[in-house]
């Protein structure tokens, strides 16, 4: 390197600027769209459209968000403060939903509950019934079933930050609470839970902004988001415009969900020099462990079991029918793990990069660009994937033309190959490794750096030999949320794709376009078992920050 | 720096380079074709290895859901499209009215495919015809019905459909508007939505199972998916699904019209296709016999040829009268019955 330590700080604030730009390229281009539009059919919009989409889709955020806080955080404590048969094993159990896209749980229930699903069918032949006519449940097919069927695979994001706040924070207040004379449910609602606000602003953000990007069980189950009438005006009424206008509006929503989330960690520094250190857990017994083992393995089996049992099930018939799996669906495994493993690297180092250079502007003079970078690295994630791409399509070609003219040569350098998906999944989930880090950041005290950089060390150097060791679990916990995101991705890969170019994703979206769901049955089966391996993963690395700090304190 | 500079920028020019060869060497090789589809492809893979075989042109595809029409146009000259294909007539007009498709000339194409089923400038052709008919719960022994009977008082809580601003469902309802008007039309889509069992919600395929269900008793779907569930294997779910129903071509009620709704699945030569002659080949095989034979018997769908065999399942649905209405029309109506379908509140 040929920059001194003064010049570095602005070679990292320029890469994050950079990094900012390549986010608000595609904002700016529907922005740009969205304005030459014509605004003739808000009249229509205003008055059929917007206010039931609106109506339903705040209230499905609402529904999802109290499901998603209650289980997450509830889950977290259970297996941080108590001790209870199975316990271990329910720690990484519960991060299983993760692996399953929301339109795969959707058609799974949609499968398991009808009336002629198994557990209808069962439930006539118990009551002695023998025709759906005569006896069947309610429709799925509903508000409730989506608020349901949502929580139920978006809750450990709320379980993973709470439970990683939990182990880290919590003990000695909580002991402070229960020597003054605290119950355990008492230190949990006084204590752990307001401690534990901002990891759960960060969960339930993140959950909420999929559950509002969420196309396919709204689909399956006939909710009309606001995000359906964004495809409804594009793909139906072919006005692109229009439709880049309505996504541009719920960007407001987004803006406040980002800033509330952003105001809860703001109002309280939670930085702490002391030991990380577990709580003491204690020991439940007798009917109390029962019920605790049971609602705690209530959300594993609704929101795993259930799907994944389903899909094997599908897929051992499906497998008995044909006998084998063929080699393109094999490709089509590779491209995923391929794809993923890329844009998960290039997300991290992105959101580090991001936030570093964030932290720095926010402790000195320009405190506002620092928020201002971090606002704009979550706008990707905001935007419903096609539109996103949409967007992303106009300067992806205009750089392929660019390298065209300037080597030459013919064809498309970043369309033409996986380069584009690569973009489009760092600026998609680039809010992801940015939360993740930010909240790293945010428990490491100001004191340390300090420290550091009193000791005669540089920005960089503070970076590499104080921070990124303490930052590895949360960087880790990024990598992986961005990893089992990007595998489940399907809108903008479908638009984005090279030709001959298969994911898992795109894959099972083909076998459902034929009406073939039960051949799609493999491959989303292979989703959810690639998916597994990096929550696993996820699972093993936070049960190991758990033992050292176990061991530390034996 | 001076003295680095150049050589920095040919490794990037190598490496760009190499980028570019890898990701885009088919473009080089001699014989080729590119299919940019919003069809499944592996519906028809069959048909294009065939084509592969008798002709030595490699078929590159790739399945592009929404946006077709804004990624060719995006690439423009760059584009590596040659074939641009659609399963619905409207988004199939899209590609034409969007500047991105171009003549073709072709003695074979104007001779197989009905002048109403192709632009007369030959900017687009259909392939295939899909009719979308009226799946019965096979008890009710059903044998006649107007797409205008739906809307009945009579089948309130018996009648499943999938979302209206599907554009299968907004192709019937523009071709509605068309025969009876537009005051019409929304009487009779507020009529079917108070006679909805459940809500306009899925695919197709969840009418037939919905029936079996003994949620409904009738609903709208398109006729090669009936066909695909009664050919499925002795019981699987689908054959189960398609056994429970039975399939009635329902008609408009209006005069002019007595025949029943079909949309088309079809393709046009892109603008800037680098293997025209290709295109233009592979457009003309998709018409030959053999590929309409494999459009009916495999996809179950009707062929735009005539005199093609059809599959013995698709046949005993009786014969298909087809609405006289000219696909132009259907397209042009369909702004409007999508705003239809919102103004009654259909899919809430």
């Amino acid at each position: 390197m040929w920059l001194s330590a003064q010049q570095r700080g602005p070679v990292t604030l320029g890469f994050a600027l950079t990094i900012a730009l390549c986010v608000l390229t595609p904002v700016l281009n529907l922005l740009w769209t969205a304005a030459a539009g014509s605004f003739e059919h808000w009249g229509h919009l205003a008055r059929y459209v917007l206010p039931q989409a609106l109506q339903n889709t705040l209230a499905l955020l609402a529904g999802v968000g109290i499901l998603v806080v209650i289980i997450g955080s509830a889950c977290a404590w259970l297996v941080t403060a108590y001790e209870f048969p199975t316990r271990k094993v329910l720690t990484w159990a519960l991060l299983l939903p993760l692996a399953v896209p929301t339109y795969i749980i959707a058609f799974a229930y949609l499968d398991l509950l009808h009336p002629i699903g198994p557990i209808q069918t069962a439930l006539r032949t118990l009551l002695g019934y023998d025709s759906p006519r005569q006896f069947r449940l309610g429709d799925l097919r509903s508000l409730w079933g989506a608020i349901f069927l949502l929580g139920m695979v978006l809750y450990p994001y709320v379980y993973l930050s709470t439970r990683a706040m939990f182990m880290t924070q919590a003990a000695s207040l909580l002991e402070a609470a229960r020597t003054l004379g605290c119950s355990p449910l008492q230190a949990f609602t006084r204590v752990a839970l307001p401690l534990a606000r901002p990891a759960i602003a960060i969960g339930l953000t993140l959950a909420l902004l999929e559950a509002l990007n969420d196309i396919g069980a709204s689909e399956f189950l006939g909710v009309q988001t606001l995000t359906v009438s964004i495809y409804t005006t594009w793909v139906t009424r072919s006005d692109l415009a229009g439709a880049a206008q309505i996504a541009l509006s719920m960007l407001v929503i987004v803006v406040g969900l980002i800033l509330f989330e952003r105001n809860n960690r703001k109002r309280q520094r939670y930085a702490t020099t002391q030991r990380m250190r577990p709580m003491a857990r204690i020991r439940l017994k007798g009917p109390v462990a029962v019920v605790a083992l049971v609602l705690g393995w209530l959300p594993v089996l609704l929101g795993f079991v259930a799907p994944a049992g389903y899909l094997l099930a599908e897929t051992f018939k499906r497998l008995r029918l044909v006998g084998t799996v063929s080699d393109a669906l094999l490709a089509s495994l590779f491209n995923t793990l391929t794809l993923a493993a890329t844009a998960t690297v290039v997300t991290v180092v992105a959101g580090l990069v991001l936030a570093w250079s964030g932290r720095q502007l926010r402790e000195g003079a320009r405190a506002s660009l620092g928020r201002l970078l971090g606002r704009i690295a979550s706008l990707g994630y905001a935007l419903p994937g096609t539109v996103l791409a949409i967007g992303l399509l106009g300067p992806l070609v205009f750089i392929d033309r660019s390298f065209a003219h300037l080597f030459g040569s013919a064809g498309l350098l970043l369309t033409g190959s996986m380069l584009a998906l690569v973009l489009a999944y760092t600026i998609r989930f680039l809010a992801i490794s940015v939360g993740s880090t930010e909240a790293g950041l945010a428990r490491i005290a100001p004191s340390i750096e300090q420290a550091s950089r009193l000791l005669g060390e540089t920005s960089a150097g503070t970076l590499r030999r104080v921070h990124l060791p303490l930052l590895r679990p949360a960087l880790a916990a990024g990598a992986l949320l961005v990893f089992v995101d990007a595998m489940k991705e399907l809108p903008a890969t479908l638009l984005l794709r090279p030709m001959n170019f298969e994911t898992l994703a795109t894959w099972l979206y083909a076998e459902a376009a034929r009406g073939t769901y039960e051949e799609g049955a493999v491959a989303a089966l292979a989703i959810v078992v690639a998916g597994l391996l990096p929550v696993i993963l996820l699972a093993r690395a936070d049960l190991k920050i758990g033992h050292a700090l176990e061991s530390k304190d034996a | 720096m001076k003295s680095t500079h150049p050589s920095s920028v040919n490794a990037l020019r190598a490496l760009a380079l190499v980028t570019a060869l890898g990701a885009v060497a088919p473009a080089w090789a001699a014989e080729e074709v590119s299919l940019y589809t919003t069809r499944e492809p592996k519906l028809i893979l069959p048909l294009l290895e065939q084509f592969t075989r008798e002709s030595g042109v490699k078929v590159n595809t790739v399945f592009v859901k929404d946006g077709l029409l804004e990624r060719v146009r995006t690439e423009g000259t760059q584009s590596p499209a040659d074939v641009l294909m659609t399963v619905d007539a409207g988004n199939l007009l899209d590609l034409v009215e969007g500047g991105v498709t171009q003549p073709v000339k072709s003695k074979t194409l104007e001779e197989v495919i009905p002048a109403n089923l192709r632009g007369a400038d030959g900017q687009w052709f259909a392939l295939s015809l899909r009719d979308r008919v009226l799946y019965v719960d096979k008890d009710l022994g059903l044998k006649s019905f107007t797409y205008e009977d739906l809307a009945d008082p009579k089948y309130k809580g018996k009648v499943c459909i999938r979302s209206g601003q599907h554009p299968y469902n907004t192709a019937l309802i523009a071709a509605m508007i068309a025969h009876d008007g537009a005051a019409q039309t929304e009487a009779w889509l507020k009529g079917v939505k108070s006679n909805l069992a459940r809500k306009a919600a899925g695919g197709d395929r969840d009418v037939a199972r919905d029936i079996l269900g003994g949620i409904c008793d009738i609903g709208l779907a398109n006729a090669y998916y009936a066909g695909q569930m009664k050919n499925a294997a002795p019981d699987t779910d689908a054959r189960k699904w398609g056994d429970a129903i039975t399939v009635v071509r329902p008609t408009f009620a209006n005069a002019k019209s007595g025949g029943t709704h079909v949309n088309i699945t079809g393709a046009a030569l892109a603008k800037n296709a680098p293997n025209k002659a290709n295109g233009v080949k592979l457009l003309e095989y998709l018409v030959s016999e053999p590929a309409q034979v494999s459009y009916a018997q495999a996809n179950y769908e009707y062929p735009v040829r005539k005199g093609v065999k059809l599959d013995p399942v698709v046949q005993s649905f009786g014969e298909l009268k087809i609405d006289p209405l000219p696909i132009t029309e259907i397209v042009k109506n369909r702004k409007l019955a999508s705003e239809l379908v919102d103004k009654v509140g259909f899919d809430n």
